[in-house]
């Protein structure tokens, strides 16, 4: 056996889901299924194999146009996977059929109404009785704004020029304004706020309903929901990072914040920013993780691996590029790079299995059991909500805090 | 021989917000978590109901400048539930009532052809409109939609929705491993819409789904709404459930669908009707009785009268007589988000009548509210509602029911275990399922089947 670090503490582990898996040509490999991409079962078959590995979520991407090989505009390729199903009702089609694991489908906030996904993750928190969450995005893409004619996004060459900066400094304010809009809906309505008072009439108790009020830049919203406070109180918020206006996001809003540290040094750097914003923010004591995402071709030979990343590679006609780190090995050593990680700061893991029928149960079945040996992975779920896997407390209702 | 007779067809609504559930009663459950949608729909299913109905409202109902607090308050996200209640159901039709005003036909296409594929071909939109700034004030867009405006933009709305349904003809996904090709068209999903709401184009990113489009159902009642219906609907979810009105209404409707080029079976007539069952039909009118008298409070009686009269009348006595003074005219009205306040277009003709009938019949405020109100539509035996849910049905008055049960969720139980079986018994209401999608149970034809030019139409 060789030697591996122990970690000091557990760490929380999500997988992200998306199509058949995050390589392009992953629809390619026998295990893919992917006619089957569009219906219940291929979903609920992957959710179902991430809660027997007890991991803490799962996450759905999502988006409002195709997918593309390039970054903000559409392409006309027809050797990759194209389509998908709205991210919100997967997640909400399967949980009724699972019992523990977090659902947490994407949902992009630069065209869409913060009233319906506020109502929409609620609903979702009540059909898991509690495993709600959300990954909020935003886009930048012409051709999605196009979609919905309201407005249009100037077409910007490359994230790094001042524009493109400003462009998405802009999306990024929307996108706190329309989660400060969504976490004040959920708690437009005060616990106890159905009262069923036989005596009086009453069905609610209307000074536990709030008016949110909420003025921005981009929309208002009156409130309060037309749906009850949904089980956790605050359903988990989510959002993935590359730099410093997502980490503010992140810092402000988020529950969770997935960054791409491609080594420990700059996990650290990640995590000292987040968390400096988060005390700028005046969120200091408050939990808010911090996860590694990793793209993982787990074998148990590492030659394998490699093997199967090259053969992918030769498939797609060019070599498979990420935002993320390309994680190549086997489970015990995954688990080793995971533990580094941890030790720099991350709290936890979102792995994108780059094919989902290969690598989503070589990290149940691998890893899982690894960290478990290790003493870093919990071996039975221990709590029935998602916030309660994450450590997170219920948090109280800011209206009914400032009434009292 | 005489004319074969008419199948019915049966549906259930989960009563969202509403001042029908009787809420105090013991029985009672929850009418927001989970569990009441999935014993409401396995008890629809199991009755071989077509579908469950969803209604909506998305601001919560004020009075007097107050959130209203005596009916039932909350309700689920539409969509949300429903994919939900597709994983505990296998053949029950899903029907969401989603608004053309406060949405994007890109979003809600999406979100119904992602719903008919998580339910293999269970999905229906219920369509509909509103200008209503009230509730604009939750939406991005504000409520700025003029009036005249609703039905023409719902229209365009839907009939975007349609365009980017039909952008993938249904055979664009080969994904064959072997030679690489995942799509057989680079284009599939391609769309440009240039109209007077909506000017959109691009990509459409959800696959045609098992039903093609989802089901379309209609509410509206004006002359625009009738029309729309003609020309774009599958089906009417009416509120006109009694015999006479339903049969002019129906004859109205159906005789509109000729100049669309479509046939009277190609759009079913479906009110809502709610129903007290007991063993014999007195004890059902002693239940009726019972139910009538606990939807209407006093309070709720003040509250009910207060549409008409347009005043705070909460210093009235609810057992004591109706108000001398007259309603108040204007255009400002005390209850917000609420239909009722449309159905009394006269309040002066309404208060003077109802005047001389509280004064005929020695009724008080309370009495009248009850005996003027929505009353259950069927009441009686389970012989005595089934027959006459078939008389009505064979004498066209509709082509069934959505049926509005006054307790949640166990509202349905007996009326599927005691009224269903005898309908089958008749012959009148199927026995097993007609095929996968909601489409079989409803008899419609899947739109790519259709006639090229009803299919551009509809």
């Amino acid at each position: 056996m060789s030697p591996s670090s122990p970690l000091s503490s557990p760490l929380h582990l999500a997988v992200a889901l998306d199509g058949t898996g995050w390589h392009p040509a992953s629809w390619r490999e026998p295990v893919a299924r992917p006619r089957e991409l569009f219906t219940a079962a291929y979903w609920a078959d992957l959710v179902a194999e991430a809660e027997h590995g007890l991991l803490d979520f799962v996450t759905i991407e999502d988006g409002l146009g195709p997918q593309s090989s390039r970054f903000l505009d559409p392409d006309e390729r027809t050797d990759q996977v194209r389509g998908r199903l709205d991210a919100v009702l997967i997640a909400s089609r399967i949980a009724p059929l699972t019992r523990h694991i977090g659902l947490v489908p994407t949902a992009v906030v630069t065209h869409t109404e913060p009233f319906h996904l506020s109502k929409a993750i609620a609903t979702l928190d009540y059909v898991s009785t509690g495993r709600a969450g959300l990954r909020v995005q935003i886009t930048a893409r012409p051709d999605e704004a196009a979609h919905f004619g309201r407005r249009t996004v100037p077409r910007i060459e490359a994230y790094d020029s001042p524009e493109a900066q400003d462009l998405v400094t802009d999306l990024f304010d929307e996108a706190a304004d329309y989660v400060e809009a969504v976490r004040r809906l959920w708690d437009s309505w005060e616990d106890d706020a159905e009262i069923r008072d036989a005596a009086t009439g009453r069905f609610i108790d209307r000074y536990k309903l709030h008016y949110i009020d909420f003025e921005g830049r981009h929309f208002s919203v009156k409130g309060p929901s037309i749906t009850p406070r949904p089980p956790q109180g605050q359903p988990l918020v989510t959002a993935l990072g590359h730099q410093t206006v997502p980490y503010r996001l992140i810092a402000r809003q988020a529950d969770v914040g997935y960054t791409t540290p491609h080594d420990t040094g700059q996990a650290r750097a990640v995590v000292a920013e987040i968390r400096a914003e988060q005390e700028a923010a005046g969120r200091a004591d408050e939990l808010l993780h911090v996860f590694g995402d990793l793209v993982v071709f787990l074998d148990d030979d590492p030659a394998e691996a490699a093997a199967r990343r090259d053969r992918l590679d030769a498939l797609a006609g060019e070599p498979y590029r990420s935002d993320a780190r390309v994680f190549t090995g086997t489970p015990a050593q995954l688990a080793d790079l995971l533990g580094e990680f941890q030790e720099a700061g991350l709290t936890g893991f979102r792995l994108r299995p780059a094919v989902l029928g290969h690598d989503l149960p070589a990290i149940t079945r691998g890893l899982v059991p690894e960290l478990q040996r290790r003493g870093a992975f919990r071996t039975a779920y221990e709590s029935d909500t998602l916030r309660g896997l994450l450590g997170l407390a219920r948090p109280a209702n800011r209206y009914a805090a400032a009434s009292a | 021989m005489s004319k074969p007779l008419k199948q019915i067809h049966l549906a259930a609504h989960f009563p969202g917000v509403n001042n029908t559930t009787v809420w105090s009663d013991p029985e009672a459950g929850s009418h927001i978590e989970f569990s009441s949608f999935a014993h409401f729909a396995r008890t629809a299913e199991r009755a071989k109901f077509d579908f469950l109905f969803l209604a909506e409202g998305l601001r919560l109902r004020e009075q007097g400048g107050k959130i209203y607090d005596l009916d039932v308050v909350g309700r689920p996200d539409t969509f949300t539930i429903l994919a939900a209640l597709a994983a505990v159901t296998e053949h029950l039709g899903l029907t969401g009532t989603i608004n053309s005003t406060f949405n994007e036909p890109y979003e809600v296409a999406r979100q119904f052809a992602s719903l008919d594929h998580l339910s293999g071909g269970r999905s229906a939109w219920n369509v509909v409109t509103s200008w209503d700034a009230f509730t604009g004030e939750n939406f991005r867009r504000g409520g700025f939609l003029p009036q005249e405006e609703r039905y023409s933009r719902a229209k365009e709305f839907l009939a975007t929705a349609q365009e980017l349904f039909d952008s993938w003809q249904g055979d664009e996904i080969l994904a064959d491993q072997a030679s690489g090709a995942f799509l057989r068209d680079a284009k599939a999903g391609s769309f440009a819409h240039s109209g007077r709401h909506f000017d959109i184009h691009g990509r459409f990113n959800v696959p045609r789904s098992p039903q093609g489009r989802p089901v379309i159902f209609q509410a509206g009642d004006s002359e625009e709404g009738r029309e729309f219906a003609a020309s774009s609907a599958d089906a009417i979810f009416s509120r006109y459930a009694t015999l006479k009105e339903g049969r002019a209404f129906y004859t109205d409707v159906k005789n509109r669908l000729a100049k669309y080029g479509r046939r009277h079976d190609q759009l079913l007539i479906l009110p809502a009707a709610s129903f007290a069952l007991a063993d014999t039909d007195a004890e059902a009118e002693e239940l009726a009785r019972t139910v009538r008298r606990r939807q209407v409070s006093g309070a709720t009686a003040l509250k009910h009268l207060e549409f008409v009269w347009n005043r705070d009348l909460s210093s009235y006595d609810p057992d004591g007589p109706l108000p001398d003074v007259d309603p108040l005219v204007s255009e400002e009205h005390i209850s917000r988000g609420r239909a009722q306040v449309r159905m009394y277009r006269d309040p002066l003709a309404t208060a003077r009548e109802w005047r001389e009938l509280a004064e005929a019949n020695k009724w008080s405020i309370r009495d009248l509210v009850i005996h003027t109100g929505n009353r259950q539509n069927f009441v009686g035996s389970p012989e005595t509602i089934a027959r006459t849910i078939n008389e009505y049905v064979q004498a066209d008055a509709s082509d069934g029911f959505i049926l509005v049960p006054h307790i949640t969720p166990t509202g349905l139980d007996a009326f599927a275990d005691k009224v269903v079986p005898l309908l089958q018994e008749q012959g009148v209401f199927r026995t097993e399922y007609q095929g996968p999608t909601l489409r079989h149970q409803l008899g419609l034809a899947h739109p790519d089947d259709l006639p090229g030019e009803q299919r551009a139409a509809s």
